[in-house]
């Protein structure tokens, strides 16, 4: 070590970026980014003239669109919540932990492809598909919001009372605005979700937007994205802890209807659509095998390799976007009417699901991985930018710190850039998540084949494809914390 | 140089210096004693805002990136003076010219080994000199210093006081070592309470009256 210092060495970090980004060069020649629609400009220019003359004139009901997307994002979290919160509690059983990975690995998308089979279109569809990876989110992270409390009062007096107690007397109290925090950001998150399960046929602002966006109504496409960023911007302003249980009490009204759970479709799913169909005509063993190597080797490795391929093209490609876009925010490189506006812009790119950002370029460049790559950067890298630009507004610089580009690189870049790995390598997995995702609209990741599965009624060979994609993200988070641990990066919770 | 009529700073509703007239002629080598507290880190703020350009600066808390070498955080003190692009290439990969100049600053401070370890991995007195070579890498004629030698032993503080003294021609210095500021510099003020309570030459004061300041 001391001789090691003598001769100038790039750090792990710098070795580890550069890593990335070879392999991200290597997967640009196995990606496909063409171009396919005859005439973006033209149809570009009529998504701008939408933009002008927003009008809600011709949507059927919209004020039951929103009250829809409300309701379901509100029980969902709720349920997520509480569930979490319990689950928390347990979370230092191993057996758990791995159930709540598997459960989170899963997008509430697929989760509403699957209820769909069982309950039709009755509300608990939805309200499960939101539910259920909320609860294994919400359970990581009150765990760790527990795990790295203040432990002394606690350990104090759990000796002489009993653990519920101990809890909600002496952890509980200075947690509190910790889970507060993180419950509001998810609700966020959950009124986003809510709104893209309309695209599967929920009755949500996506199924009005799918209709509008097929029909070519940019003009209605418009007016609800504008109301849709009006309600997320608004949050702290309708979301009351005082309101909470008219919420909670009415949501339940809204988002009933007269869909019945037939106790039927319920049975045939689990005992005849998902058992593999070589067993359901009770053929050998052998044809099971053959079945399953067919399935992985024509569905599953091209769904896996092209998942892959995109998501490490939109993971480098986000962090350098997060870069170049944090000092918006930043107080340090702008002030006043610039930084607002880079707020506005920011606000805007992270509040639009990538999955509606991906629909619109979609239309415009026809399908191939270019629209899914720039989709996915924009979100993600929105989110990252704000982050870091929240976390550089908090740094002490020296009075006689440089300015301009020299700030950037020799004050802020060697200081955020920590944080920035960790933030980027957090978001690694949810977009992994949302790569599969994608595919429902036609790019050959994951989502694809589980969506081609299920559109040739096919659930046994679905429900293959989903286990599969819930292991690969598994095996993308745990590689992702591994390198979080190599390097020594902490996050915070809230970019779960 | 520097001249101050009453000035006064005041944060957050509390008045943190009143009434402060000052006045330094360049060439003069300055310290500022007082308790903690007294006004010693504003007066030096104040007084590098009048001359940012020609100043360099040693902060109380160093003002240095954890996660770039020493040689990177000294060579901060000559961004100003030269191109981007030079700067961003000494950021990817230190050219030789420049790490053999801050190599030399470095050997004045007993640090030339550490010249490519990250500062995080440094002791506390090691950073402190990497901010007092950036200080000396910078190539200004006035250096504004706060307790420049806090962390030091006293061999290292009086090689460090030298080695200042030596290569800026104007300075003001915060110290809480009384000894030191009576030994390198012409002039002593002495704060209390935000207010120049002491304003003399050096040789005319001693250890004694210096120290009722602190009682």
């Amino acid at each position: 070590m001391h001789k090691a210092a003598i001769i100038f060495k790039h750090s792990n970090r710098w070795k580890l970026s550069w890593l990335f980004v070879a392999i991200a060069i290597l997967c640009l020649f196995f990606a496909d980014l063409r171009i396919n629609t005859y005439d973006p400009t033209a149809e570009f220019s009529r998504m701008l003239s939408g933009l002008l003359h927003p009008s809600l004139m011709s949507v059927s009901d919209p004020i039951d669109a929103f009250l829809q997307t409300v309701a379901f994002a509100i029980l969902g979290v709720a349920l997520g919540c509480i569930s979490g919160f319990f689950l928390a509690l347990l979370f230092r059983f191993k057996l758990l932990r791995i159930c709540c990975a598997l459960l989170r690995s899963v997008h509430e998308l697929f989760w509403a492809l699957i209820f769909l089979q069982i309950f039709g279109l009755h509300p608990i569809t939805g309200l499960l598909a939101l539910a259920i990876p909320y609860a294994a989110t919400f359970a990581k992270v009150f765990a760790e919001i527990i795990e790295e409390g203040d432990h002394r009062a606690y350990n104090t007096i759990r000796n002489h009372t009993d653990f519920v107690s101990a809890f909600f007397y002496a952890q509980l109290p200075d947690l509190w605005n910790h889970f507060l925090t993180y419950t509001s950001y998810r609700l966020e998150c959950g009124l986003r979700s809510s709104a893209v399960l309309g695209f599967v046929g929920l009755p949500t602002l996506g199924y009005y937007l799918n209709t509008a966006f097929l029909e070519g109504e940019y003009s209605e496409v418009w007016a609800l994205l504008i109301l849709f960023y009006i309600l997320i911007a608004s949050i702290r302003y309708w979301v009351r802890p005082k309101l909470l249980p008219i919420y909670l009490i009415t949501a339940p009204f809204i988002i009933s209807n007269d869909s019945l759970i037939t106790f039927e479709n319920i049975g045939r799913f689990f005992t005849h659509d998902i058992i593999p169909s070589p067993l359901r005509q009770n053929e050998p063993i052998v044809s099971l095998w053959h079945w399953f190597s067919e399935l992985f080797i024509n569905e599953a490795l091209p769904g896996i390799f092209n998942t892959l391929v995109l998501s490490q093209l939109a993971l480098v490609l986000t962090g350098v976007v997060a870069l170049l876009w944090f000092p918006l925010i930043s107080k340090l490189f702008f002030k006043g009417f610039g930084r607002a506006s880079g707020n506005s812009f920011l606000i805007i790119m992270r509040s639009t699901p990538e999955y509606i950002l991906a629909f619109i370029l979609l239309i415009l460049w026809g399908p191939s991985m270019l629209p899914a790559i720039i989709a996915l950067t924009l979100h993600n890298a929105a989110i990252i930018a704000h982050l870091m630009g929240r976390y550089s507004n908090n740094l002490k610089l020296r009075q006689d710190a440089s300015r301009g580009i020299s700030l950037y690189l020799f004050e802020m870049l060697p200081r955020i850039y920590g944080q920035f790995l960790a933030f980027l390598f957090y978001r690694w997995e949810i977009i992994i998540r949302e790569t599969a995702i994608l595919g429902i609209l036609g790019i050959a990741t994951l989502g694809f084949y589980i969506d081609s599965a299920i559109a040739d009624i096919r659930f046994d060979k679905a429900m293959v494809l989903i286990a599969i994609t819930a292991l690969l993200n598994v095996a993308v988070d745990i590689l992702a914390r591994y390198i979080r641990n190599r390097l020594r990066l902490k996050t915070t919770a809230e970019c779960a | 140089m520097f001249n101050l009529k009453s000035a006064s700073v005041n944060y957050e509703g509390k008045v943190i210096l009143q009434d402060i007239n000052l006045h330094i002629n360049a060439g003069e080598i300055l310290a500022l004693v007082g308790h903690s507290g007294s006004g010693k880190s504003s007066l030096l703020k104040l007084l590098y805002d009048k001359q940012k350009l020609d100043s360099a600066l040693i902060p109380q808390e160093y003002g240095l990136v954890q996660n770039l070498s020493v040689f990177h955080n000294v060579f901060m003190g000559q961004l100003g003076q030269n191109s981007v692009w030079y700067n961003l290439l000494n950021l990817i990969k230190p050219l030789s010219e420049p790490v053999s100049k801050v190599k030399n600053k470095l050997q004045q401070l007993q640090l030339e080994e550490k010249i490519f370890e990250p500062v995080a991995k440094l002791s506390g007195g090691q950073q402190q000199r990497t901010a007092i070579a950036r200080a000396l890498f910078h190539d200004g004629k006035i250096l504004l210093a706060d307790e420049p030698i806090s962390s030091l032993d006293e061999t290292q503080s009086q090689q460090v006081m030298s080695l200042l003294c030596h290569q800026f021609e104007t300075i003001v210095f915060s110290l809480h070592d009384v000894d030191l500021a009576l030994k390198y510099c012409d002039r002593i003020i002495g704060l209390d309470h935000g207010k120049i309570v002491i304003n003399a030459p050096a040789k005319d004061l001693n250890r004694a009256e210096l120290l009722k300041l602190y009682a």
